[in-house]
């Protein structure tokens, strides 16, 4: 998969991420903001009890971000940092590292926007103030980030498997 | 939230692994899981109230019977972890912004 998102090393407090996208910016933030369901994992990542059928942005500074659940019910995410289309979005990521909302955690995800040439855009993320996490920022930052490659994996679980 | 690392650990057990091999035939009761195995079935019971909870493992209910099988949910978890969550929802994002882009170009 690295052939396609691109992380550049390695401050341990942030996670960086670009991708290229055949999609002019003002489509690839509509995408970003209104139609998250249509991308983000939401079978796995997601807090609620309920199943999730949505994740919404409020589009204001200040703004929610949450999910819904098949139930109607909701479960906070985080919240509008910055808001200025098609081009800066900031979200405060406020789930914990026992994936329990805290209003407090205030971890940041910076989205730029950029366009390239007519009808593309150059996509960065960076996930930071993963110092947040305290104790558990190495797990977290693992999590958000890319494991690397199989033999780390096996190496993990074998690990596990062990101690079992 | 279906903890990847939690999925690791349920596995690392080899009677729970071998439980969980089981549940690949489809909906089956703790008496059908348990058959044949060196251990008791509230022992089997309590390896498939771990695998549910690391998202291996799903109960139906059909009428008094309650059948386990697999649930694909800790897979995918794992899967998101060895991806790393970014890379994972980002790939999905240009995907679907690729898709909206594609519709918006079309002529009407």
């Amino acid at each position: 998969m690295t052939d396609q998102t691109v992380s550049s090393v390695t401050d341990p407090n942030s996670v960086r991420k670009m991708i290229n996208v055949q999609a002019p910016p003002a489509v690839a933030w509509r995408v970003f903001t209104e139609q998250m369901a249509t991308w983000w994992p939401l079978a796995v990542y997601k807090i609620g009890k309920a199943a999730a059928v949505d994740a919404i942005i409020e589009p204001r500074v200040g703004g929610r971000w949450y999910e819904r659940g098949d139930d109607g019910s909701t479960c906070d995410w985080g919240s509008v940092l910055s808001w200025e289309p098609p081009s800066r979005l900031v979200l405060s990521w406020d789930i914990n590292a026992d994936w329990q909302f805290d209003p407090h955690l205030k971890t940041e995800i910076e989205v730029r926007f950029i366009a390239v040439g007519q009808d593309a855009t150059r996509v960065e993320l960076e996930h930071r103030r993963l110092d947040r996490y305290g104790a558990r920022r190495d797990e977290m930052r693992r999590i958000f980030d890319s494991e690397g490659d199989w033999g780390r994996l096996l190496a993990a679980f074998a690990a596990r498997a062990a101690a079992a | 939230m279906i903890n990847a690392e939690r999925t690791l650990d349920a596995l690392g057990d080899p009677t729970r692994r071998l439980v969980f091999k089981r549940l690949r035939a489809g909906n089956r009761s703790v008496t059908e899981i348990a058959r044949g195995l060196a251990v008791s079935r509230p022992a089997v019971s309590q390896h498939l109230k771990v695998l549910k909870t690391a998202g291996l493992a799903v109960v139906h209910i059909e009428g008094r019977r309650r059948l386990y099988a697999v649930d694909t949910r800790g897979i995918e978890a794992l899967r998101s972890w060895l991806d790393g969550f970014w890379d994972k929802a980002l790939l999905a994002f240009k995907d679907a912004a690729e898709r909206e882009a594609a519709r918006e170009r079309k002529p009407r």
